[in-house]
């Protein structure tokens, strides 16, 4: 059972959910950058193992099946097409031995999940089949893919008569985006006037975007004595701020620690979001309350 | 616990925070608690990224709330500051200097004075300190360079340098897990892997450990090389007074 490329598209690449445990030794975690399409994407298909998918970056490929298996897309809306004929998103879509998918390029959202019964199957490295571009392993030869690359596809755990009738909302990406942060852990960094700053401007995703980091330019933000810190850990949806004064969210292949000072931090379920903007969307922040679940 | 700050890092992370430089005694402390969260198993914590100056530490929200881990921590790290520094690792870190192993030396003895034999002697003779990894799988950010041998980074950095390649930077010194571009000078290449993704344990030394250099010729550098492709070379490791090989 297997998927052979046909065209890749400009950034396609196979992830999980990403390499845990090895930060500490400077090993980037990798992974989806939209979790929540990625986890959509194989519940629809009943893969309940943290199943590998392809994650397209704006613009998708064309594959050749070469054996019967079930498919789901979800995230951005790239018109996908099976043999020629339109392809539904957001469930669970039977091919047959023969069959060519094609996905067009995203009107909204950036990066869409293609998932197959079963998963993408590359060797686990360090515990995941996350591609990690700038080290060079995981993934397809740790690599984005390439014409003719042959991708295995694992042994589906559900039959599709369990799962036909799964279906998930397709969701509608605006290009006004808020997302919400909690403050810190650098703010007191900032000046109350840059504080004020990020949490009412308008930011803009540059074109440098990519999966390390989310680039915003807007208003600058301001610091009291600058923005250089004593390099120390980051999170997925750590907001750090350049010596500019412009805010960086990072993302999935994010380093394992930088020496920007962080004014704040995404929430988990607003990621998606940034996974999904698109260079020029314009970003809001919004604080949140951050409670500690202490007694009040 | 003075100087001990615990900062959110959204709302699946958190930052034990010791202090805003870079200090071996800040620096302790930090893998201190990250040893004592690691041998009690706290529920819900997922995985710890010690680095210089502090502690950032993921969990599971549905596991553990910000601030009953909060608690533990400060209940941890006093204890930890009680128990002290014990048990130093120290890796022996065979390395071959100069030639074009390290193409930067002649350049260090320019900058410094120094004979060569000086210059290696002085950075074979410290027990380097591991205050966190960063930047690439398996990058050492070492503490204890001897001022002596301090060097200005290259004005433009090299495309690429080879694994194994041992540098100075400004008042660091480390060594390049794989081959990447960087800007350090090189003054000598160990043929030891600090990163092999193939190996049991990929990444050779953990945060808090110590290296030792110790300098080969360029034919122990080849030998030992042989020796770890056929997977006979074991690496000597000093621990609580008496040595091992790994």
């Amino acid at each position: 059972m297997s998927v052979k490329v046909l065209v890749p598209g400009p950034l396609t690449t196979i992830q999980d959910l990403g390499r845990f445990g090895y930060q500490k030794s400077g090993i980037p975690c990798s992974g989806v950058m939209d979790q929540q399409a990625y986890r959509a994407a194989n519940e629809l298909l009943g893969n309940c193992h943290g199943e590998a998918v392809l994650e397209h970056t704006l613009i998708g490929g064309s594959y050749y099946f070469d054996s019967d298996t079930v498919i789901a897309l979800t995230g951005a809306d790239m018109a996908a097409s099976l043999n020629g004929s339109p392809c539904p998103v957001g469930r669970p879509v039977p091919i047959r031995a023969g069959d060519t998918l094609s996905l067009g390029i995203a009107k909204r959202g950036c990066r869409t999940y293609l998932a197959a019964a079963g998963g993408f199957d590359v060797p686990p490295v360090l515990g995941s089949r996350s591609t990690n571009l700038k080290c060079g392993f995981g993934g397809y030869q740790g690599r984005a893919l390439a014409s003719g690359d042959v991708l295995k596809l694992g042994i589906p755990g559900v039959p599709y008569e369990k799962i036909k009738e799964n279906r998930i909302p397709c969701p509608d990406y605006p290009s006004d985006i808020i997302v919400r942060v909690i403050e810190g852990p650098q703010a007191e960094l900032f000046t109350p006037q840059g504080l004020d700053t990020f949490y009412s401007a308008s930011y803009t995703v540059s074109e440098q975007s990519d999966r390390m980091g989310c680039r915003l330019n807007g208003t600058a933000i301001e610091s009291i004595h600058g923005t250089d810190i004593v390099s120390d850990g980051i999170v997925f949806g750590s907001v750090q701020v350049t010596s500019s004064g412009q805010p960086i969210v990072l993302m999935a292949d994010r380093q394992t620690t930088g020496g920007y000072a962080k004014i704040a931090t995404v929430i988990t379920e607003d990621l998606p979001l940034l996974a999904q903007a698109r260079p020029g969307d314009t970003i809001y922040f919004k604080k949140q309350p951050f409670s500690s679940g202490g007694q009040l | 616990m003075e100087g001990l700050r615990i900062l959110p890092a959204g709302d699946r992370a958190l930052v034990a925070e010791f202090g805003n430089i870079i200090d071996e005694g800040i620096n302790n402390q930090v893998h201190a608690l990250a040893k004592k969260l690691a041998s009690e198993a706290v529920p819900g914590v997922l995985e710890l990224v010690p680095t210089f100056r502090s502690l950032l530490i993921y969990y599971d929200p549905s596991s553990i709330t910000y601030h009953d881990l909060a608690q533990r921590i400060r209940q941890l790290s006093e204890s930890s500051a009680a128990a002290g520094s014990s048990g130093r690792r120290i890796w022996r870190i065979p390395c071959c200097y100069g030639s074009h192993f390290g193409p930067d030396l002649p350049a260090l003895i320019r900058y410094t004075g120094l004979s060569r034999d000086e210059i290696i002697a002085i950075h074979s003779s410290v027990d380097y300190k591991i205050y966190m990894l960063g930047f690439l799988p398996g990058f050492v950010y070492l503490g204890g360079l001897d001022n002596r041998i301090e060097i200005p980074r290259l004005p433009s950095p090299r495309v690429r340098i080879p694994k194994g390649s041992v540098g100075i930077g400004g008042n660091q010194t480390g060594v390049y897990p794989l081959d990447s571009p960087g800007g350090w000078r090189l003054i000598g290449s160990t043929p030891v892997d600090f990163y092999d993704p193939q190996r049991e344990k990929p990444i050779l030394c953990d945060a808090g450990d110590y290296i030792r250099f110790v300098p080969i010729t360029s034919s122990d550098y080849y030998d030992i090389r042989q020796m770890i492709l056929r997977g006979t070379y074991r690496l000597t490791v000093q621990e609580g007074g008496g040595s091992y090989v790994s």
